[in-house]
C-alpha cells in the first residue's frame, strides 16, 4: 500500500499546526531579549551560548532526567501487572476496570493536586504517619513528593499502551509452556514480557519523554525546591523576568537531545532482530 | 468507510468549525470584555453597570502580569478592561501596547488619593489610573510562633529559622524574593550593583534549605492549614485569611517592605475605547469602589470612597499602614540592563 | 522442585493481585479525598470547614459552568475524533507501508510529545495571533476560539494515539494479513477487514488517552482562545475560580460531579453492552 495516502493527512496537519510553530519558537530562539523585555529579532547564538553554562545541566537537566527515569520504572513496575490483569479479563469486567484506571482523570488536574496537598502536607495523615514510624521524610517539596505526584499523573500513559499489547497475546503459548513444565514466572519472563515489549517501549516513550519537559506538577509539588529543567524553561515565558529567547532555545536544546537519543534507539531496533 | 470518505469527513468536521465559529468570533456591540485577574470584582457590580448603561460586561481572567503581557505582546486582540499592576503598566506603555486615556471622559478620577496620583510609571496617568494598592510583607500565625516578626531577620536568620524549619515560605517571584533580602540588608530593591545583588543571593541561598516552598499562590492555603507558620506573601491575602482564621497577621518588617497598586487601563487594540473609558469611570464612584474594596480586602487608592468602606477594614493598619510607614515602602521598578543580574542570581537559586 | 516452583507461582501470584490492588487504590486516594472536601464550608481548598453542601449550591448557582462543560466536551470529542484518525493514519503510514519513510518525518511526528506543553502553547499562541487569524480577516471572516482550540488539542493528541496504536501494529500476527491478501482481498479490504479489528483495543485505548488530554487540558486551551470571546473550557473556568484570592471547594464539587457524570455513562455502556450481548 503506498504510504503517501496514509501519511498526508495527519502530516500535513503537524506540518501547518506544530512545525510551523515551532519554527517560530526556533527564530525567539535566534532573537535577542532587550534589558526593557522587548524582542529584538535577529540571528543571534547568544542564547545557546548561554546554555553552555552546566548550571542548567547539573542540577535542573540532571533532576529532570533522574526523576524521569524513575517515574519510568516505577509506572512501568507498577503498572505492568494491573495492564496483565486487565488484559486476562473478558467480558464486561475488563472494560470496567481499563476505564476505571482512566476515570480519576476525568475530574481536573487542579484538584488533584491539591488533593495531593492535603495528602502530602507537613501536617497531614500520612506525613504524621510517617513521623510515627520514626521516618521523617520531607514529602512536599523534596523530589519524592514530586516523583509521587509524576507517577501519578503518567500511569495512564504506562498502563494503556501496555495493555493494547498484551490484550492480544497468545496466551496459549503459556499453556503450552506450562504444560511443559515451565513455572509461571518463567512462562512469563522468556514468552509473555519479550511480546510485550512494543507496549513496554510505547509505554515508556509516553512517560519518560513529557516527564523531562514537565513543569507544573514539579512545580507544585516540589514547591520551587526540586530544580527541573521544564521549571526553569516556565519561568522563561510567565515568570517574573521573562526571556522568550532563552527559554525558547533551552527547549529547543532539551528537543534537540530527546530526538538524538530516540533516532539512535529506533533506529538500533530497527537493524536488530524482532522477537521471533 | 472508504479512505475518501475519511478524509472528507476531516475536511467537513473542519470547514463545519470554521464556519460555525466564523459568525460566533464576532463581538457583539454592547459588551465589554474585561481581562482581569479572578473574583476581583462582584458580579453585582456588572450587574449595576448592565443596568444603567445597557451593556453587557464579559469577563475573562488571567492571573499573573506576565502572563497578561505575554498574551498582548502576542497579539492577542479583544479586550478592552485590564487590571496591570504598576510594573506591568510600565512595560506595556514601552511596548505601545495601551491606548491613552482621554481624562476628561472619567470626572471620578478626582476621586483617587493625591498621594496615589502620577505615580512613576505614569506620572500624567495617560494611560492608567490607580485602583487599588497594597505591600508586601510577611504573614503569621500569631498562635504557632513564639513571638511575632518584625524584622525580615525572622525570614532570613538560620537561628532564628531553625525552630521553623520547613515552616516558612517565600514569594516565587526574583524581584519580590531578592527585594526582601535587599531590603533586609539595607539595600534598595531596585538595586543595580552586583555586589549587593550577589550578597542579597546568597542571603537566599542561605535560606533555601529552611523553607518548606517558594510560593505565590498558595501560601494563604497552607497558613490556614497549619502547614506553614510564616509567610512572605501580599497584605489583602493576609487579610482575608484572618476572616477565616483571627490568629493570622500581617506585618511590613522594620526595614520596610514593598508597595504596588493595581491600575486599570486600556489595551491600545480595543474596539470600544470609548465605553471602557465609560466603565473606569463607574468603578471609580465612591460606592462601587468600596464594594469592591470590602470584598477584596485591599486598600484603595480612591479616596471618596472610604466613607462607604467597612470600618474594620480602614482601621486594620496590615490593611491600611499608617502613615509613616509609606516611606519605609518601596515600589519595585525597572531596572535596565541590571535585570539580568537578578534574572542569574534567581537561575541560581532555583537551580542549586 | 515441583513444590517449591508451585509456592513460588503463588507468591508471585498474589503479588501481582496486590499490586494491581494497590494501583487502584493509589489511583483513587485522592479521588476519596477531592470528594471528602467537596462537602467543606472553607473558602480554602486545604481547610476542612465542615461539612456543607454550600460548594455545591454555588456550583449550581453559577451560570458560567454549562458552558465550560458543554464546550469542555465538544473540544475533547471533535479534537478526539481527529486526533484518532489520523493518528492511526500515521502509525499504519509507519509499519505497513512499503515506501521507506524518511527519519525527519517520524522526528516530526515525535516531537509533540517531546515538547513542553508551555513552549507549544507560546508557538500556537504566536502562530494563531499573527498567522492564522489575520489570514482568516483577510478573508474577511472572523476566526472564533472553538476552531482553534481544538486545533490545538488535535495537534498534541495525534502523537500519542499514534505511538499506542504503533507499538500494537509492531506487534500482529501477519499472517492473517497475508491470508487475506492471498484470499485476492485488495490493500484497502485487508485495512478494513483485518488489520483495523485487530488493532481496536490498541485505537480505543489511544481515543481514550486523547479524550483525557483534552478534558484536563490548560496551557494550551489557554493560550489558544481569543480574545475577549469568554470561551472557556471546565480547566480554564476553574482557573477563574482559583483567581489571585482563595481556592474555593467549589472546584471540588466540580470535579465530583465530573466523576459521578463519568461513571454513569459507563455503566451505561455496560449496560448496553451486556443487553446487546444477550441479543
Amino acid at each position: 500500500m503506498n504510504a503517501r495516502i496514509l501519511l498526508w493527512p495527519g502530516f500535513a496537519w503537524l506540518v501547518l499546526f506544530f512545525a510551523v510553530p515551532l519554527g517560530i519558537i526556533l527564530l525567539i530562539s535566534l532573537a535577542h531579549r532587550a534589558p526593557d523585555g522587548m524582542i529584538h529579532w535577529g540571528i543571534s547564538a547568544e542564547n545557546y551560548l548561554r546554555l553552555l553554562d552546566p548550571l542548567y545541566w547539573a542540577g535542573p537537566f540532571g533532576n529532570s532526567l533522574v526523576l524521569a527515569a524513575l517515574t519510568t520504572i516505577v509506572s512501568l513496575l507498577l503498572g505492568y501487572p494491573v495492564a496483565y490483569a486487565i488484559a486476562r479479563r473478558s467480558g464486561p469486567v475488563k472494560n470496567l476496570l481499563l476505564f476505571l484506571v482512566i476515570l480519576p482523570f476525568f475530574t481536573n488536574f487542579l484538584v488533584r493536586i491539591y488533593a495531593w496537598f492535603i495528602l502530602l502536607r507537613p501536617e497531614g495523615w500520612i506525613a504524621w504517619l510517617l513521623r510515627a514510624l520514626g521516618l521523617d521524610l520531607g514529602l512536599l517539596g523534596s523530589p519524592l513528593g514530586v516523583l509521587i505526584g509524576l507517577v501519578y499523573g503518567y500511569l495512564p500513559f504506562m498502563i494503556l499502551p501496555l495493555y493494547a499489547t498484551v490484550e492480544r497475546l497468545d496466551f496459549s503459548l503459556v499453556e503450552a509452556a506450562q504444560d511443559l513444565g515451565a513455572s509461571r514466572w518463567q512462562s512469563f519472563w522468556r514468552i509473555i514480557f519479550p511480546l510485550s515489549r512494543p507496549g513496554v517501549i510505547a509505554g515508556a516513550v509516553l512517560v519518560f519523554i513529557p516527564v523531562l519537559g514537565e513543569f507544573i506538577t514539579p512545580k507544585l509539588l516540589g514547591g520551587g525546591k526540586v530544580p527541573m529543567f521544564g521549571v526553569l524553561i516556565e519561568e522563561k515565558f510567565l515568570g517574573r523576568v521573562p526571556d522568550w529567547p532563552l527559554g525558547a532555545a533551552m527547549a529547543l536544546v532539551l528537543m534537540s537531545l530527546v530526538l538524538l537519543v530516540l533516532a539512535r534507539y529506533f533506529h538500533q531496533l530497527k537493524e536488530s532482530r524482532w522477537v521471533g | 468507510m472508504t479512505l475518501t470518505r475519511i478524509y472528507s469527513f476531516i475536511a467537513l468536521a473542519v470547514l463545519g468549525l470554521v464556519g460555525l465559529e466564523a459568525c460566533a468570533g464576532k463581538q457583539a456591540p454592547h459588551e465589554l470584555h474585561l481581562f482581569i485577574w479572578a473574583n476581583y470584582i462582584d458580579p453585582e457590580v456588572y450587574r449595576l453597570f448592565e443596568q444603567e448603561f445597557g451593556v453587557k460586561v464579559i469577563e475573562e481572567n488571567v492571573d499573573s502580569n506576565e502572563t497578561l503581557i505575554l498574551k498582548l505582546q502576542a497579539g492577542v486582540t479583544g479586550y478592552d478592561i485590564i487590571t496591570p499592576s504598576d510594573y506591568a503598566v510600565e512595560a506595556l506603555i514601552r511596548q505601545g501596547l495601551l491606548a491613552e486615556l482621554d481624562l476628561s471622559k472619567i470626572p471620578n478620577f478626582q476621586n483617587i488619593s493625591q498621594r496615589f496620583r502620577g505615580l512613576y510609571y505614569d506620572p500624567q496617568n495617560r494611560y492608567s489610573i490607580p485602583y487599588l494598592w497594597g505591600t508586601t510583607g510577611i504573614g503569621y500565625n500569631a498562635q504557632k510562633l513564639e513571638s511575632p516578626p518584625t524584622s525580615w531577620a525572622d525570614l532570613f536568620e538560620p537561628s532564628r529559622l531553625e525552630r521553623y524549619k520547613h515552616r516558612v515560605s517565600m514569594l516565587d517571584d526574583p524581584r519580590e524574593a531578592l527585594g526582601a533580602a535587599l531590603k533586609y540588608l539595607g539595600y534598595s530593591v531596585n538595586s543595580t550593583d552586583p555586589q549587593q545583588i550577589e550578597a542579597a543571593k546568597n542571603l537566599l541561598l542561605a535560606q533555601k534549605p529552611y523553607l518548606a516552598r517558594y510560593d505565590s499562590e498558595t501560601y494563604d492555603d497552607f497558613l490556614l492549614s497549619g502547614d506553614l507558620v510564616m509567610a512572605h506573601g501580599w497584605s489583602g491575602e493576609f487579610a482575608k485569611a484572618r476572616l477565616e482564621n483571627p490568629a493570622i497577621r500581617y506585618v511590613i518588617p522594620q526595614e520596610g517592605g514593598v508597595i504596588w497598586t493595581d491600575n486599570l487601563a486600556i489595551p491600545k487594540s480595543s474596539q470600544k475605547i470609548e465605553l471602557a473609558h465609560t466603565f473606569i469611570d463607574f468603578l471609580l464612584r465612591p460606592q462601587i469602589n468600596a464594594r469592591i474594596v470590602n470584598f477584596l480586602r485591599y486598600p484603595s487608592a480612591n479616596d471618596a470612597a472610604k466613607p462607604y468602606i467597612l470600618p474594620e477594614i480602614l482601621h486594620d493598619p496590615s490593611i491600611y499602614p499608617p502613615d509613616e510607614i509609606p516611606e519605609r515602602l518601596e515600589w519595585i521598578r525597572d531596572v535596565g540592563a541590571a535585570v539580568q543580574l537578578y534574572e542569574r542570581a534567581w537561575e541560581e537559586i532555583k537551580s542549586r | 522442585m515441583g513444590r517449591l516452583r508451585r509456592w513460588a507461582d503463588r507468591i508471585i501470584e498474589s503479588l501481582l493481585v496486590l499490586d494491581t490492588l494497590l494501583v487502584y487504590i493509589f489511583l483513587y486516594l485522592p479521588i476519596g479525598v477531592l470528594v471528602l472536601y467537596s462537602f467543606s464550608a472553607s473558602r480554602y481548598a486545604l481547610v476542612w470547614g465542615g461539612f456543607s453542601l454550600d460548594p455545591y449550591r454555588r456550583l449550581f448557582a453559577d451560570p458560567e459552568i454549562a458552558p465550560a462543560l458543554l464546550n469542555s466536551v465538544i473540544v475533547a470529542a471533535v479534537s478526539t475524533a481527529i486526533a484518532t484518525i489520523l493518528g492511526t493514519l500515521l502509525a499504519l503510514a509507519f509499519e505497513r507501508a512499503r515506501a521507506r519513510l524518511q527519519a525527519s518525518v517520524e522526528a516530526l511526528v515525535y516531537l509533540p510529545i517531546v515538547i513542553p506543553e508551555i513552549v507549544m502553547a507560546v508557538g500556537l499562541l504566536l502562530f494563531f495571533a499573527q498567522v492564522l487569524r489575520p489570514f482568516f480577516s483577510a478573508l474577511g471572516l472572523t476566526l472564533g476560539p472553538m476552531p482553534t482550540v481544538i486545533i490545538g488539542h488535535v495537534t498534541f493528541s495525534i502523537s500519542y494515539v499514534m505511538v499506542v496504536v504503533r507499538a500494537r501494529l509492531r506487534d500482529l500476527d501477519r499472517s492473517l494479513e497475508e491470508a487475506a491478501f492471498d484470499l485476492g482481498a485488495t490493500s484497502w479490504q485487508v485495512l478494513r477487514r483485518v488489520t483495523l479489528p485487530l488493532l481496536a483495543p490498541a485505537i480505543l485505548s489511544g481515543a481514550l488517552l486523547a479524550f483525557t488530554l483534552s478534558l484536563d487540558d490548560f496551557y494550551v486551551t489557554y493560550f489558544s482562545t481569543t480574545g475577549g470571546s469568554g470561551f472557556k473550557t471546565l480547566p480554564l473556568y476553574l482557573y477563574a475560580l482559583q483567581g489571585r484570592a482563595a481556592i474555593p471547594p467549589q472546584m471540588n464539587a466540580l470535579a465530583t460531579l465530573m466523576l459521578l457524570a463519568s461513571v454513569t455513562l459507563i455503566a451505561l455502556a455496560l449496560l448496553i453492552q451486556r443487553r446487546t450481548r444477550r441479543a
